[in-house]
């Protein structure tokens, strides 16, 4: 069979482990090594963006006193912080942190199939970001088109960075996208091709089915990213005319004629709405997986989780022109994009109950990863309310390009998937690294983010509601801005700049603990899945030992009635001598 | 709105799929024991991995062909008259993917001297379609059409390009499968065989897929 020999070549391959420093840790083929490797840059990046973040919140909270804040300088922050959170930051950490590092140890593989692919995969990552910061230190900096690089603004005279920085903006995409494509096939047939024996589909953990159709996602939508981005550059570049309408600039006809800016709004949301979900997908699959190791409870309804991870999957290619409607549309488009948005919310609804079934009369153990997951459940239902509100058109046309819509989608985009990303650090940091992290440094980094990230984000969307627009550089004396809102930006300003210290203690845990934290054992949680089952933590190059790992029940058997512990790993044979495949039938 | 029929159409056929095998309907919780069969296919992953590629192919060049369309019909458009080199070209293309095909069957039925000029053909056709690729380009770019003078113009160069650009990465594997038919092969290696078996058929598949999307992109083309 066909995983049998993949499992064996690759072990054939591995028999040989690298030796020096430099095959082990720099030109790594290992899968783990390259999520590490991943994560560490994606979360240098993000800091970077958080920096950024905190001076855009100086100048909204203190516009008199921030005065060293030029406004160009102002949108050059918006825009940076925006694509480096949600490119560099969240799609590389979730698929090329997580998905390197759960894919093959969850599914009791060796490594990924194609390992020397996946290597190149980090260091084109690495290539990208490097574009992106040089755009830094050109001279007139980094694009300040926003993140959604709308033409005709983006490449004209006037926009910061429309001499350099927006060439070395798509230049560093496009790179990201080649990345993040060899990463990407190798996720898949991973998937499809080197689960090990009795890992069947339906089995495999929540986890891997979010990482697994989030990267189904990308490949299908980053191509229309690619595709806009390499027409965007040669109308910069070399002056043709695929997005570029005829202009006056600055009193003179412009070069370009008859392109069409709505052209490109298409592409880049056709690629967006589902880059929405290349976020959100693992983020739910992890969650769940959390929920339920530290709840001690199976996943309340798997089935109907997998559909709904497969169907929202499906569906968020025909909802982007929700981000459009101010662009203007036939009404008939608008009915049909309004109603497909709304039916997504059905599946999503349905996997927040799902995760509160999950907790409801469950053994919770309030670690810091549970903590965080049961954070997420709150702030990502809050979110998801205000997208439906969105999602009707008419309610959207004066809520669009408000501070509503920016409380909207980082409540939904910003904090949720952020909460995962440290409920999962938490929870497999004993696994990767081989020490526990500090508890009560974990529980005072959870509250301050939880409770500082809704003091932020709350009073946007009220805002929004007055009408205060948003990417402006100063509201100054808009008559329809009411004055206590100068007096709530203030305040979300501090807000903002706790949360980010907060993070600081978050880096110190982790690097602390490396050194000075407990020695962890194999299986701190009780987990069922496999990745806590390897012979050696960390887990060891090829990850197994001698013998793959068999897989002969589900992920989720915790507290098992008559079973001798309250978890039941997917490795272990059936108890009560029950033949080898039974109800083989139902199965296939 | 095309678009949005495609991708409906694609993602409803994956999930049917899913379901039509059943496997999304099983019940995990209530069996224990190893199931076996538990591979969507028995294929070798590097043909899965192709496919994957395949797909993300697909969606990009379906993307640019729908721009195209969208594009084309914009008042300032002026179509460039297509050069009649691309014909040739398209025949050159054509006796590759057939060359590439024979191989593979002369291969399944031992017959290893035609199948080594079959396969060597095959590149050579290709050779020869990239050749004939530049020199559209050149009269196109001598009679005045230059890259950014119309959107039609710049769509030609880059969406040839882009197909170019792929099939130099089939010629580079290419390269290499032949190289080692070249370097001799022993007919009673059964590893070494079902390597270059292996090989012989992924390029054809490559091939064979770049083929049609050159009629597709040459139809759009010849038609605005
Ligand atoms: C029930 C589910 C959801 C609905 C109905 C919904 C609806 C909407 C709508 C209509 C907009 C456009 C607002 C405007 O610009 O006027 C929007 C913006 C946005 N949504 Fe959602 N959304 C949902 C879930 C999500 C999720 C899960 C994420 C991310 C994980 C997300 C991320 C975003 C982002 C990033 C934007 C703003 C993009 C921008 O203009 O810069 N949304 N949402
Ligand atoms: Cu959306």
């Amino acid at each position: 069979m066909a995983y049998v020999s993949i499992a064996d070549k690759d072990h054939e391959q591995h028999m040989h482990d690298p030796q020096s420093f430099i095959t082990k840790y720099i030109w790594s083929q290992d899968h783990k090594v390259i999520a590490i490797q991943y994560a560490l840059v994606a979360i240098f990046v993000g800091l970077i963006a958080m920096g950024l973040s905190v001076m855009m919140r100086l100048q909204l909270g203190f516009p008199e006193w921030a005065t060293f804040i030029t406004p160009e300088e102002y949108y050059q922050y918006v825009t940076m912080h925006g694509m480096i959170m949600v490119i560099y930051l969240l799609t590389a950490l979730f698929l090329g942190g997580f998905g390197n590092y759960l894919i093959p140890l969850q599914l009791g593989a060796r490594d990924m199939v194609f390992p020397y692919m996946n290597m190149l995969s980090f260091w084109v990552y690495l290539l990208s970001v490097i574009v992106l910061l040089i755009s830094f230190f050109i001279p007139d900096g980094p694009t300040g088109a926003g993140w959604t690089l709308y033409p005709p603004q983006a490449i004209s005279e006037g926009t910061p960075g429309d001499g350099g920085g927006i060439v070395f903006m798509l230049a560093s995409l496009s790179l990201f996208i080649v990345a993040f494509t060899m990463g990407g096939l190798n996720y898949v047939t991973t998937v499809l091709q080197a689960r090990t024996r009795g890992m069947t589909l339906m089995r495999m953990p929540l986890s891997i089915w979010g990482i697994f159709v989030a990267t189904i996602l990308g490949l299908l939508a980053f191509p229309a990213l690619l595709v806009a981005a390499i027409m965007m550059l040669l109308d910069r570049v070399i002056g043709t005319s695929f997005f570029m309408p005829a202009m006056l600039t600055l009193g003179e006809t412009s070069e370009f004629s008859g392109g069409s800016p709505i052209l490109f709004q298409h592409l880049f949301w056709f690629f967006g709405h589902p880059e929405v979900y290349i976020v959100a997908l693992p983020a739910f699959g992890m969650v769940s997986d959390v929920l339920a190791t530290h709840a001690r409870k199976n996943i309340f309804g798997y089935r109907m989780m997998v559909w709904a991870i497969v169907g929202i999957g499906a569906l968020s290619f025909v909802v982007w022109a929700h981000h459009m409607y101010v662009s203007g549309m036939n009404p008939y488009f608008g009915f049909f994009f309004a109603t497909t948005t709304l039916i997504i919310a059905v599946p999503t609804a349905l996997k927040v109950y799902n995760w509160v079934l999950t907790l409801w009369k469950g053994d919770l153990r309030l670690t810091v990863p549970m903590l965080f997951a049961i954070g997420f459940i709150f702030t990502f239902t809050h979110g998801g309310l205000t997208g439906l509100f969105l999602g009707n058109v008419t309610v959207d046309l004066p809520l669009s390009d408000t501070y509503f819509v920016v409380g909207h989608f980082h409540m939904v985009m910003g904090v949720s998937p952020v909460l995962v990303l440290f409920a999962a650090i938490y929870h497999w940091y004993p696994k990767i690294t081989g020490r526990m992290f500090n508890n009560t440094l974990g529980t005072i980094h959870f509250w301050f983010t939880l409770l500082g990230t809704y003091a932020i984000y709350l009073p946007m969307h009220y805002i929004g509601f007055l009408g205060v627009p948003r990417r402006y550089y100063a509201n100054g004396t808009m008559d329809i801005v009411d004055e206590s809102v100068q007096l709530q930006n203030a305040g979300m300003s501090v807000a903002a700049i706790i949360v980010a210290l907060t993070q600081l203690i978050f880096l110190f845990n982790m690097i602390w603990s490396l050194k000075y934290g407990k020695k962890a054992p194999g299986n701190p949680w009780g987990g069922t899945t496999l990745e806590w089952q390897t012979p050696q933590t960390p887990a060891a190059h090829g990850n197994w030992g001698e013998n793959l790992p068999e897989v002969h029940r589900w992920a989720y058997d915790f507290s098992v009635p008559g079973a001798e512990k309250d978890f039941t790993p997917q490795n272990e044979p059936a108890s009560d001598g029950v033949p080898v495949g039974r109800d083989h039938g139902v199965n296939h | 709105m095309n678009i949005t029929l495609l991708f409906v159409a694609l993602a409803a056929a994956i999930i049917l799929w899913f379901f039509v095998i059943r496997r999304l309907r099983a019940k995990p919780w209530t069996t224990e024991g190893i199931l076996e069969r538990n591979n969507i296919t028995s294929l070798p992953a590097e043909k899965v991995g192709l496919w994957a590629f395949l797909a993300v192919v697909t969606s990009l060049f379906s993307l640019f062909f729908i721009m195209y369309a969208e594009r084309s019909g914009y008042p300032d458009w002026r179509p460039l008259p297509d050069p009649s080199i691309l014909w040739v070209n398209t025949f050159f293309l054509i006796m590759a993917s057939i060359c590439y095909q024979l191989s593979r069957n002369l291969l399944n039925s031992k017959n290893y001297k035609y199948m080594k000029i079959s396969l060597y053909l095959g590149g050579i056709f290709t050779i020869f379609f990239i050749l004939g690729q530049i020199s559209a380009w050149q009269m196109a770019y001598s009679s005045g059409f230059f890259f950014a003078t119309n959107p039609a113009n710049t769509f030609f160069y880059l969406i040839t390009g882009l197909h170019g650009l792929h099939i130099l990465g089939g010629l580079f594997v290419w390269i290499k499968t032949a190289l080692k038919v070249w370097n001799g092969l022993e007919y009673n290696n059964l590893n070494q065989i079902a390597g270059i078996r292996l090989s012989i058929q992924l390029c054809s598949f490559y091939w064979h897929y770049l083929l049609l999307l050159w009629l597709v992109l040459f139809y759009l083309l010849s038609t605005t």
